[in-house]
């Protein structure tokens, strides 16, 4: 019984934090349901892309932020060419997959070359790429790019630079309403639980071949590996593109949810609220599971739907609720790092 | 040979720096050809030097010790923003309210930077990621507070009720570039910010007086080999919490600085990515995570400020659209990932 306290304290004192919440929020339970199962479907692929790095030994990957670029670049691209529907989603999905192999291949490499910093690095490597991202699509789109007549809608009045807001009515929920039903007001998207159930069946089988094989030796210890004949710059590599592609993928099942892209913002906070997601759910920077993604997801996501009511009614003002989310956010992120860095100094 | 003597010169003076110089050259010479005012450029640069230089120096202290550049700065930055806003909640004016927000900011930043350094002795290695979080965590929890800290000065609060203060609270009359104005002179059209250059001046003085007494060498022994440092009856984490308390109350010290120049007190979200600059700074003037001296505060602290200075209005000329924070964020976050993935030997700040 103790250790089982001890062991997922986390996942317990959010769900406490939750239920205090919820009881102060004094929200419909219906409607806090069906929030939940949507932004249930709409992070899983990227809290999820966070666990292979994590087994690899490479902490936590803050250049997930990488691959949720290549998805929006691959949404900007079926906008431009009004490609609607279930196939426009899937072709922006195609899209980012090359974008976001080199873009993990990239970060891998980086990695690669500070061993043992990779959590500081992804989280600068993040930022870097945000100015890269602002270059190309605030500076050259429409000034070094061109853009035709008829997309000249897409840019800011001065004529280089995409809109702050891109609407994605195109393909607006084509896959959460591909095949759904209702239950009440709670709507039940058959498709991406079903994707998510498929994407967690893969990670499963991933870590029962060769391959996943040598990444959980790499990740358990860098040095045996290597002498075992594993090739851990190269295990270290494909762990971190699997990471991106997946990160990329989830970008888009969230914007398909969501129907617009900020185009300077929807990427920004992606990696900080998705480790923390999985923080919450009880992993920590050296061991993840499934389960914990998903956990964490529920735990984390509940706190955001009843947090700005619950600020409300509790301090008489919504926004503490949600500077306290954000502050939450980057609290579990600190205190599971100076876990981390505690346990590792012991041992 | 001529390559090699150009490569040893280009070693010695670090890519960094070179790039960043050559960068910076090509602007001015830029603003120049396009009859851009010339003489307010190079006053702005003078004056962003001496706004940002405390800040920039406030990552010596942590970097000499062993703790890594201090992405921990947002908590001396938060008790500076509280001690200024305090002075404005007394009704203070001028250089008392200067004066006071500083005294107070310094022991207050002090007492932070001794928390601070508490947790970091206990994170030996994981510094960089752990004050980083640590900062944004403080940022938004402080947050909270400036929506409910119950201040009244009409200046500060939103003028028709609401809760919390202001976002940016204006200076003007209170202690809007006092330092700036102090002594200041004009040659050929350059404004000279003589008071706010004496400080940064004197500041420098200060941090290279310590650091040659016996308790900076000792920090910088501790930094340098925490090994041969235990060995000889150093405590390598008292002088690792010295040096985050003096990076602390440094960074207090130099956020009051730095508002009183710019003239608005930046509350909030704002101190977010302060360190993020601050460090990059420090790294373009040719300091590593594991050393920095003054004069690698000072030509970075010049070197990148005077970029940005020179980066906006020669932009405009030429690109559509507002590149200059794009042009920050690049360099900044470029330069923080090319020292860290330098092989250096020695110390072990991550």
């Amino acid at each position: 019984m103790k250790g089982f306290l001890r062991r997922n304290i986390v996942p317990i004192v959010f769900l406490t934090l939750c239920a205090i919440g919820f009881y102060y929020a004094k929200m419909s339970a219906a409607f806090f349901v069906h929030d939940l199962i949507s932004r249930l479907v709409r992070n899983s692929f990227i809290v999820i892309s966070l666990i292979i790095p994590v087994l690899a030994g490479m902490g936590l990957n803050f250049g997930i932020v990488l691959g949720a670029m290549a998805g929006q670049f691959g949404a900007i691209f079926t906008v431009f060419w009004e490609i609607e529907g279930f196939w426009g989603f899937m072709l922006s999905a195609a899209i980012s997959v090359p974008l976001s192999v080199l873009f993990g291949w990239w970060t891998g490499a980086l990695f690669n070359r500070t061993k043992g910093k990779e959590m500081i690095t992804g989280l600068i490597l993040s930022f870097f790429a945000n100015g890269v991202y602002l270059l190309i699509c605030l500076v050259l789109v429409g000034w070094i790019i061109p853009v035709s007549e008829d997309n000249a809608y897409l840019l800011l009045p001065g004529g280089a630079g995409l809109v702050n807001t891109i609407d994605l009515g195109i393909w607006q929920y084509a896959i959460d309403k591909f095949f759904y039903f209702k239950i009440g007001i709670i709507t039940i998207p058959v498709l991406p639980l079903a994707l998510t159930g498929l994407l967690c069946l893969w990670i499963w089988h991933l870590f029962r071949t060769k391959l996943g094989q040598d990444i959980r030796a790499v990740g358990q210890n860098r040095h045996i590996a290597e002498v075992a004949g594993i090739g851990v710059d190269r295990v270290r590599i494909i762990s971190v593109i699997f990471s991106t592609v997946l990160a990329a993928w989830g970008q888009l099942l969230f914007l398909q949810n969501m129907g617009s892209l900020q185009t300077y913002g929807s990427h920004v906070q992606v990696g900080t609220f998705a480790v923390a997601a999985l923080l919450v759910g009880g992993a920590t920077v050296n061991r993840a599971t499934v389960w914990q993604a998903l956990l964490g997801i529920l735990l984390f996501h509940a706190l955001f739907i009843v947090s700005p009511n619950a600020g409300k009614n509790l301090m008489g003002s919504a926004q503490i609720g949600e500077f306290f989310r954000v502050f939450v956010a980057y609290g579990i992120i600190g205190v599971a790092l100076v876990l981390h860095a505690w346990q590792r100094k012991k041992q | 040979m001529p390559e090699n003597r150009i490569g040893a010169w280009i070693a010695r003076v670090g890519l960094p720096r070179l790039i960043i110089g050559v960068f910076l050259i090509a602007l001015v010479a830029a603003g120049i050809a396009l009859n851009l005012p010339m003489d307010q450029i190079v006053g702005s640069m003078l004056t962003r030097f001496g706004m940002n230089l405390l800040l920039v120096l406030a990552l010596i202290p942590t970097i000499q010790s062993g703790s890594g550049p201090n992405f921990g700065l947002p908590f001396g930055i938060i008790c500076g923003l509280i001690t200024a806003t305090l002075a404005i909640e007394l009704d203070l004016r001028n250089f008392t309210a200067l004066a006071f927000a500083v005294g107070l900011a310094i022991p207050m930043g002090a007492f932070a930077g001794w928390l601070y350094g508490l947790l970091l002795n206990r994170v030996k290695g994981q510094e960089m990621t752990v004050g980083t979080y640590m900062g944004f965590s403080i940022v938004s929890l402080m947050s909270i507070f400036w929506l409910v800290a119950p201040y009244h000065s009409p200046e500060m609060i939103w003028p028709y009720g609401g809760s919390g203060l202001r976002v940016t609270i204006v200076l003007k009359d209170r202690m809007d570039q006092i330092l700036d104005k102090l002594l200041a002179f004009d040659i050929g059209g350059i404004a000279i910010p003589t008071g706010l250059l004496l400080f940064a001046i004197l500041c420098c003085v200060g941090l290279w007086l310590f650091m040659r007494t016996k308790t900076g060498i000792a920090m910088t022994i501790v930094g340098s080999n925490p090994r041969f440092a235990e060995a000889t009856g150093l405590n390598v984490n008292k002088y690792r919490v010295y040096g985050s308390m003096i990076s602390c109350a440094m960074a207090a010290v130099g956020i009051i600085i730095y508002s009183q120049s710019f003239g608005f007190l930046q509350l909030y979200q704002a101190p977010l990515y302060m360190a993020l600059y601050m460090v990059s700074a420090i790294l373009i003037g040719g300091a590593s995570l594991q050393r920095a001296t003054i004069t690698h505060a000072i030509i970075g602290t010049f070197l990148f400020n005077g970029l940005l200075v020179a980066a906006l209005p020669v932009a405009n000329e030429v690109v559509p659209g507002d590149i200059s924070e794009v042009v920050r964020v690049i360099i900044s976050n470029g330069i923080i990932l090319y020292a860290l993935s330098r092989k250096e030997e020695g110390g072990y700040a991550k």
